[in-house]
Formats: structure tokens, C-alpha cells, sequence
């Protein structure tokens, strides 16, 4: 019985990040179905960004006399939290690479460790500068401005955040089930994320920080 | 009020019941409008109180449970949007009957404060567009565009159940809203700086607020699952240019819900946080800029006019060419023409805010861009009007309303046409003539798309036809009322009128504002005929069943399995060769065969999921209005909690047995093998059962 996929073709080389193992025409299709299913939540999620980067821009005129990036932002803390949103890319990537080409699930899980503890820190450098950022007066009921700011790159940390929370949550499921086909296709898409994430992060650090600082 | 008190109940009081502030201000007026708050606050409870003891007198909550609220099936889910729309579409029109009546009666004054017009216009307004046209035409879609597709479920059943538990539970909200008063008078647009905390720190912007984002975030998930399923769940043959139109215009529709929904998301998230957190995005001072939310709000506005429109265009073309016995007129056309209006729906935002203060240069861009829709769009008119065209129609209720619809709406459009020109639309912005214009395509347009669709596919969801009687009064009762009640509206919008107006002091407008009253009691009638019309069908169920599933001598798939159809709809998954894939079986004479094998079937498994978000939805939404920090928090948790354990489940699917489906199968056509077959001019009576004269067999073809 076909799936109802029309181009079901058999084989397991049509999705370059879906051969999990040994091919099930039937199971690829709904796993299939998961990943392009999320690419497309990440469609409409990054139309959130762009728009909330959209107005921050035609924001940045309402300080209203109140501090202005100059006054309030840091680049070597914004660039440590740079470094380490790339780097946990790269770790996840890795993560990435231990689940397709090894069965190896002790590689996998250190290497998701690693991920995970990058997440955190990066979270624990933006709230320093939260704190460092309130400290100068530089709240969100302060002005537009700064209602701008506190708006776009929250909302970023907020993902960082639910992207941990699922991460551990992969880690807890793996432990009960192992590396299942739902585990996998649930760091593939977890991956998806983080990588989204850091995209976003880079718009953040060069129109934010770079572009508030120049 | 004590700590403790407000520590659980944040800022409610009894000042919230609808007849406390009747209990201090004794004035008529004030007596007036609590008499009537009143009363409906009393019917949502008297409604909820009769539901529950219905469903405990029948016995049926086990029922209800089962087979209902948990079942992942995209039908069961389709139907319970359709019924969520129905209700919500009922208050609507009451709050509607009532704005006409204060307005027949409104020189120099009326019978309702200006507060209480506010709150039936917006809730009016947010209820028709949230919670009736969407839940509508999301339910149309889930119950019709699998079985169009040749698929047995859409590709994410459980986000399903979730997106109708956000949806129930938006709507609900504003049904607690009339008994724990006020809802927003902000209208369904809700523009700050009127929306802020500073002119508006009651709780009824917060209502407002958060009912519109549960709606939102369900419409996001829908219009993913439904691109998703299009994309990827296609029966065996059927490419994208063998989809039957309604199967397109769903796509379309959720493509624009997946780019258009997110714009609203960030508008009301930034208001909410100006409100609750006491940010400067849209206030006037401090350096926010209410332009942004006007932008903002409409770059999903206008995309979202076309979401509501894009369905009834698919299923009318559905109607025209089915009951012109005719294959539709220009399919590649018209293909065409839905996906230039759904990209030109992103680029004409701005028409909404000619008055707004940006430069004539950018007004005359935005103009000729609006026009620019009216080409798709009137191509996909001619293409309706061809396909009619030596057809031989049979002027069944779904043709009705398609017909009011191709007239009225063409005159819809051409007032579009009219407000798309800046110039004039700074003489009638704000005015009823922008009502009557929007009216003109939400009610012909919309509204009678979905009623006819309900009239469609009526019999293939239950396994009956809808009586014809009284659904001929209902339609012409739309038509006729819907003109008498908005064909005023123009006059009055040329003579000056502005929208939202509780009173006026300028006797002209008098006899428009009755005959418009009148309209709006003849468009009640058309309610009530809808709801005998419901009665009548089920009471002679029987007499009109069509369990051989195609009533209509349809073209495209779903009817060519039994109504109602089975659970996993296809015994095995048909491949396809054409469009009007059925007609064309049909037309070779292999209509209703029993497949070579048949095979074990997986179908989702029931899931409580939708229930709990539903919930914590409803009670996170609820505290938030009230500032219950305690709710939110809790409701957060089990949210969050409820999501992680699903991931841990596995046993997320069943298997229906092959023997099971080869007998439910061979019973099916066993029934239609001894099914009198008919011909077109026997289609509304009790010989209808199901099974029509084959075309080859010289049917009206
Ligand atoms: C069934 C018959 C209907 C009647 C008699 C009716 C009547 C009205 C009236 C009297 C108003 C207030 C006009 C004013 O501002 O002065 C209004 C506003 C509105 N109606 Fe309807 N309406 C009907 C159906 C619908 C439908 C089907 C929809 C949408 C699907 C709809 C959407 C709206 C919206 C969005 C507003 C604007 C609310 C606002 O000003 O914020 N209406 N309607
Ligand atoms: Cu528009």
C-alpha cells in the first residue's frame, strides 16, 4: 500500500538529512512529513523576527532622552555571546554528525551536552548585560527605544530557552527509549532550530550591537 | 479588597457581574443597557447549564469524550469547528440586530449608551472574523480537502485537535466576557494609543487582547498542517495541476494563514507588552509610534480578507461546475489567478490607512496595487460565468447562494474599486460606506461560500440531505436581507455617516436607518430558517439519506466513497489520472469497485492533547484578563509539562484490520449496488439516495 506520497520512490536517498538507519518507505514519509512540517513553522517564525527587526529600526529614534545604545551596550560581551551561539552550532552540528554516520550514542549525547551547556551560558552572558543594561537606566519603560530592544532580543533568548528545555527533554526520552526514530527525527528538528536561532542571533549583533555602536 | 482576595482573584470584583452598575445608577438608560447585559450574560449560562444536562440526560459524555474531543480525526475536528462558527455566528448576528435597532432609533439618541454600542461592534466585529469566519472555513477545509486529496488524515492530527482547543477556547473567552464584564470597545482593529493602559485600564482591551492571539496562534498551526498535508499527502497521480479548485484555494489560504498570521502575533504581543509591562511601543509618549501597530496590524489584515475569500472562490468553483453539469471553465486560469491574489495580498496593506499622513505618491502606489487584484479576480468570474454557459443548470440551494454571490459581489467589488482610489477614500474613509463595502464581500463572499458549502457537503458528512424548502428560504432571506440591510449603508456613508457612531442628530438619515433595521430583521429570519431548516432535515433523515455517498453526481473524490464515510475514508488509496478524478471513473464506468487486496490500515490514536491546551489555554488567557498570576503560572506549567510528556509517548497510532475494512467496504457497495440509480431532475427528492444515472448512460451531461 502506497504511503500516498506521490513521488514514493523507494530508497532512502531523497532527503539528504533523513537515512536514519535502515529504510521503511512508509515511516521515511511521515518522518518526511515531520521535518518539512517544521521547516515551515520556521517560515512563519522568522516573519516574527523580520517584523520585529522591521520595527526596531523605525524605532531607534525614540529614545526619548533617555540612555541609547551607546550608552548601554557592550561589544565584548555581545561578541563572547556570539562566539558561543556559533560554537554551539558547531557542536550541534557535530551532534548532527554522530547521529547520522555512527551508531554511537555515547559520541551523540556528549556532544548534545556540550550543546546544551553553550545554550546556557550564552543565556547566562544576556542576562548579565540585562543586569549591566537596567543597571544604567536602561529599562523598556524607559522610552520606545528601548521598548524596541527589549521586545526583539528577549524574544530570541525566550527560543534559546524553549530550544534547552526540548533539548533535555531529548536527552530524558533517549534515556527511557533510546535512539528511537521519533529521538532522531526530534534532534533533527531541534537542529533546524538551533541553527535558525544563530541565524537570528547574527542579525541581532549586527544591526543591534554593531550598527548600535558604529 | 484584602490581600487575599486579590492575591487569587487579581482585579475581579462584582463590579464585573453585567447588572451591578444597574444596582447604583437607577437612571432608565443605565437600567436599560443592565436589563440587556444581562440577559445575555444570563443565556451563556443558561446555554452552558442546558448543554450539560442534555449531555448527562442522554448519557453521552462517555460518548462526547471519546468519540468527539479526543478523536484525531480531521472530520470529527472539521465538524466541531463548523459547530463552534454556528454559535458564534448566532451571537453575532443578535449583537448585529441590536446595533441596527439603536441605530433605527438612534436620532439624537436611542436606547444604548455609547460604552455598550462600543462593546457590540467590537466584539461583533472580532467575533464574526475570529471566531465564526475563521473556525468556518478552517472546518470546511479540514473536513473536504483530505478527501479531495485522496488522504486518510492531515499530516499533524494532534496540532490539529490542538489548533481547534485554542480556537474553542478564544471563543470562549468572549463568552465569559458577558458574564464577567466589559469586553474591549476598541473595535475588532483595537488601534492604540485608545487600547493602552493609560485611556483604557479596565479589562476589557485584555478580553480583547488575548482571545485574538489564541484565534491567531490556532490559525498559524492550522495553515501549516494544511500546506504540509497539501504538499506531501496527495494520493498516487495527483500533481498539483490534477487538484480539484477548493483543494488550491486551500493551499493558497494556508499559505497566506502561515506568512499572514504572524504580523498580527507581533501586533498584539507588542500592545500586550506596552499594557502588562509598561513598554513604549505604541503609547504616545515616551517616543512609541502608533503607526507601527497600524502597519503591523494590517499587513495581516488585508492577507487575512483574503484568507476568508480564497475558500468560498474554491468552493463555488466546486458549485458552479457541478451543478452545471459542466467540467469548470478554465481550471489553469483559474489556478492562476488564486496565486496572484494570494501574493498581491501582501502588497496592498495600506489602502487601509490612505488618511494617515504618508505622501500622495505612496497613496497612488498602493491604489493602483489594490486595483490590480480586481483582474484575478474578475478573470475568475468570467471563468464561473463560462463554466455556467450552455451547462445545464440545476438551481439547487448551493446554486442560489452562488448565484447571489457572483451578482453581489461583483457590486462589492466595484465599491472596492471606488475606496481604492485615494482621493475619493479620503471623502468616505471612517464612514458606513466602508461598511456596506466590506459587508458586500464578507456576506455574499464569505458567508454564503460557507453556506453552500455547508449545503454541499452536508450530505456527505452525515448521510443525509439537507431539507430544500427551507434552505431556498434561508438563502433568498440572506440575499434579500443582506441588501436591504447594506444597500442603505452607502447612501448613509455618501451622506456623511461615520462608522461606530452610537447616535446622530440629522433627521435625512432616518428612513436608511430603518430600512436597514428592517434588513437586518429579515437577515434574522434567515438565521431562524437555517435553524429549521437543520431541524427539518434531521427529523426526515431517512426519507433523504444518501449512504451511497454521491448525491449530487459529484466530480472530484470525496464522493465517491460512502456517506458518511468511513473513519480512515479510503479502503485504499486511489490513484489518480486526472482532474475530476471521480467523474472521470464515473465516465469509464469504474465507479464503485471493490480493490484487489485490501490492507491493514494505521490511523492516529486518540489523543486528550487538544483538551489540556484548550484548557490551559482558556485559564492562561482568563488570568492574564483578570491578573490571576496564580492561573497563568499553574496553566503555564501544565502546558509546558503536558507538551514533554507527549514527546514520550510512542504508542501514537492504531490499525484498523484489513478483514474489518474489506467487510465495511463490501457492505458499502453492496448498498450501492442495490441503490436505485437517478436521474438529475430527481436530485431534491426522497428517490435520491445516493447514486446518480451515469453520464455515459446519458445523464445530463
Ligand atoms: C449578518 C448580518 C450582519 C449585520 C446585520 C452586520 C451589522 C454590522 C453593524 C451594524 C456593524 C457596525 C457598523 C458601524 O461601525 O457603525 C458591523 C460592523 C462589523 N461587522 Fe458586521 N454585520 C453582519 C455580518 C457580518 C459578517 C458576516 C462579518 C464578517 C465575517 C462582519 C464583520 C464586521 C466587522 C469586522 C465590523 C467592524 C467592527 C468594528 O467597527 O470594529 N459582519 N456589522
Ligand atoms: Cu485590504
Amino acid at each position: 500500500m502506497s504511503s500516498g506520497n506521490t513521488r514514493a520512490l523507494e530508497g532512502n536517498s531523497r532527503h539528504p538529512g533523513l537515512n536514519l538507519g535502515p529504510a521503511h518507505a512508509q515511516e521515511e514519509d511521515t518522518r518526511e512529513e515531520m521535518v518539512f512540517g517544521f521547516w515551515v513553522f520556521m517560515m512563519s517564525d522568522l516573519i516574527l523576527f523580520g517584523l520585529l527587526f522591521a520595527t526596531y529600526v523605525t524605532m531607534l529614534g525614540g529614545t526619548a532622552g533617555g540612555p541609547g545604545p551607546k550608552e548601554l551596550f557592550e561589544l565584548k560581551s555581545a561578541f563572547i555571546q556570539t562566539m558561543i551561539l556559533l560554537v554551539s552550532s558547531v557542536t550541534f552540528g557535530m551532534a548532527s554528525l554522530a547521529l547520522k554516520y555512527r551508531e554511537d550514542k555515547a559520541r551523540l549525547v556528549v556532544w548534545l551536552l556540550v550543546t546544551l551547556a553553550l545554550g546556557l551560558a550564552f543565556l547566562f552572558f544576556e542576562l548579565k548585560d540585562f543586569h549591566s543594561m537596567f543597571d544604567k537606566g536602561g529599562v523598556p519603560s524607559r522610552s520606545g527605544y528601548l521598548s524596541a530592544f527589549f521586545s526583539l532580543v528577549p524574544l530570541h533568548g525566550l527560543h534559546v530557552t524553549g530550544a534547552c528545555i526540548w533539548l533535555v527533554a531529548l536527552l530524558g526520552q533517549m534515556a527511557v527509549h533510546g535512539l528511537d526514530a521519533p529521538v532522531k527525527t526530534g534532534i533533527l528538528r531541534l537542529a533546524i532550530l538551533w541553527h535558525f536561532l544563530d541565524i537570528v542571533w547574527i542579525g541581532i549583533f549586527s544591526l543591534v550591537y554593531l550598527g548600535g555602536l558604529s | 479588597m484584602s490581600d487575599a482576595t486579590s492575591l487569587i482573584f487579581g482585579r475581579l470584583g462584582w463590579d464585573a457581574l453585567p447588572f451591578w452598575s444597574m444596582l447604583d445608577d437607577h437612571s432608565a438608560m443605565s437600567i436599560i443597557n443592565g436589563v440587556i447585559a444581562t440577559g445575555a450574560a444570563g443565556m451563556v449560562v443558561l446555554g452552558i447549564l442546558a448543554a450539560i444536562v442534555l449531555v448527562t440526560w442522554l448519557g453521552k459524555w462517555k460518548y462526547l469524550w471519546s468519540k468527539w474531543l479526543t478523536s484525531p480525526d480531521h472530520k470529527k475536528i472539521g465538524i466541531m469547528f463548523i459547530v463552534i462558527a454556528l454559535v458564534m455566528l448566532s451571537r453575532a448576528i443578535i449583537e448585529a440586530v441590536f446595533m441596527r435597532a439603536q441605530q433605527a432609533v438612534g436620532l439624537d439618541g436611542g436606547f444604548l449608551t455609547a460604552e455598550h454600542f462600543g462593546e457590540l461592534f467590537t466584539t461583533h466585529g472580532t467575533i464574526m472574523i475570529f471566531f465564526m469566519a475563521m473556525p468556518f472555513l478552517t472546518g470546511i477545509i479540514n473536513y473536504v480537502m483530505p478527501l479531495q486529496i485522496g488522504a486518510r488524515d492531515l499530516s499533524f492530527p494532534v496540532m490539529n485537535q490542538i489548533s481547534l482547543g485554542l480556537t474553542a477556547a478564544g471563543a470562549a473567552l468572549t463568552m465569559i466576557s458577558l458574564v464577567l464584564a466589559p469586553f474591549s470597545t476598541g473595535g475588532w482593529t483595537g488601534y492604540p494609543p485608545f487600547t493602552e493602559l493609560s485611556y483604557n485600564p479596565g479589562a476589557g482591551v485584555d478580553y480583547w487582547l488575548w482571545a485574538v492571539t489564541l484565534s491567531t496562534l490556532s490559525s498559524t498551526l492550522t495553515g501549516i498542517n494544511f500546506a504540509v498535508t497539501i504538499f506531501k499527502k496527495r494520493a498516487p497521480g495527483m500533481t498539483l495541476f490534477r487538484m480539484p479548485l477548493f483543494t488550491w484555494t486551500a493551499l493558497c489560504t494556508a499559505i497566506l494563514m502561515i506568512f499572514g498570521m504572524p504580523p498580527l502575533t507581533v501586533a498584539t504581543g507588542l500592545l500586550a507588552l506596552d499594557r502588562y509591562l509598561d513598554f513604549h511601543m505604541f503609547t504616545t509618549d515616551l517616543g512609541g509610534n502608533m503607526m507601527n501597530y497600524v502597519n503591523l496590524l494590517w499587513a495581516f489584515g488585508h492577507p487575512e480578507v483574503y484568507i476568508l475569500i480564497l475558500p468560498p472562490f474554491g468552493i463555488f468553483s466546486e458549485i458552479f461546475a457541478t451543478f452545471s453539469g459542466k467540467r469548470i471553465y478554465g481550471y489553469k486560469i483559474l489556478v492562476i489567478a488564486t496565486m496572484c491574489i494570494a501574493i498581491l495580498s501582501f502588497t496592498v496593506w495600506l489602502h487601509h490607512f490612505f488618511t494617515m499622513g504618508q505622501s500622495a505618491h505612496i497613496n497612488a502606489a498602493f491604489g493602483i496595487a489594490t486595483m490590480l487584484i480586481g483582474i484575478p479576480t474578475g478573470v475568475k468570474v468570467y471563468d464561473w460565468m463560462l463554466t455556467m454557459y450552455r451547462g445545464r443548470i440545476r438551481l439547487s440551494v448551493p446554486m442560489v447562494y452562488a448565484i447571489g454571490f457572483i451578482m453581489l459581489f461583483v457590486l462589492g467589488g466595484m465599491t472596492g474599486i471606488i475606496l481604492a482610489t485615494p482621493s475619493v477614500d479620503y471623502q468616505v474613509h471612517n464612514s458606513l460606506f466602508l461598511i456596506a463595502h466590506f459587508h458586500n464581500m464578507l456576506i455574499p463572499g464569505l458567508l454564503f461560500g460557507m453556506l453552500s458549502a455547508t449545503n454541499f457537503w452536508f450530505p456527505k458528512a452525515f448521510g443525509f440531505r439537507l431539507e430544500e424548502r427551507w434552505g431556498y428560504r434561508a438563502a433568498f432571506c440572506w440575499i434579500i436581507g443582506f441588501m436591504l440591510a447594506f444597500f442603505p449603508l452607502y447612501v448613509l456613508g455618501l451622506m456623511g455617516m461615520p462608522r461606530r457612531s452610537v447616535a446622530y442628530f440629522e433627521p435625512q438619515y432616518v428612513p436608511w436607518m430603518i430600512t436597514a433595521g428592517i434588513g437586518a430583521l429579515v437577515i434574522l429570519a434567515a438565521l431562524l430558517c437555517l435553524l429549521i431548516q437543520l431541524w427539518v432535515s434531521i427529523r426526515d433523515r431517512h426519507a433523504n439519506n444518501v449512504f451511497a455517498g454521491d448525491p449530487w453526481d459529484g466530480r472530484t473524490l470525496e464522493w465517491g466513497i460512502s456517506s458518511p464515510p468511513p473513519e480512515y475514508n479510503f479502503p485504499v488509496i486511489p490513484e489518480i489520472y486526472s482532474i475530476d478524478a471521480f467523474m472521470t471513473e464515473k465516465d469509464r464506468g469504474q465507479g464503485w469497485q471493490a480493490p484487489d487486496r485490501y490492507d491493514d490500515i494505521e490511523m492516529p490514536a486518540n489523543s486528550a492533547m487538544g483538551v489540556i491546551i484548550g484548557i490551559t489555554g482558556l485559564a492562561m488567557a482568563f488570568g492574564l484578563t483578570w491578573y490571576m498570576w496564580w492561573l497563568v503560572i499553574g496553566a503555564g506549567l501544565v502546558t509546558l509539562v503536558a507538551v514533554i510528556a507527549r514527546g514520550f509517548g510512542r504508542t501514537t497510532t492504531r490499525t484498523i484490520a484489513a478483514c474489518e475494512v474489506q467487510r465495511t467496504h463490501e457492505h458499502w457497495l453492496e448498498q450501492v449496488r442495490l441503490t436505485h440509480p437517478i436521474d438529475r431532475s430527481l436530485e431534491q427528492t426522497t428517490s435520491n439516495h445516493g447514486r446518480p444515472v451515469p453520464p455515459i448512460e446519458g445523464a445530463v451531461q
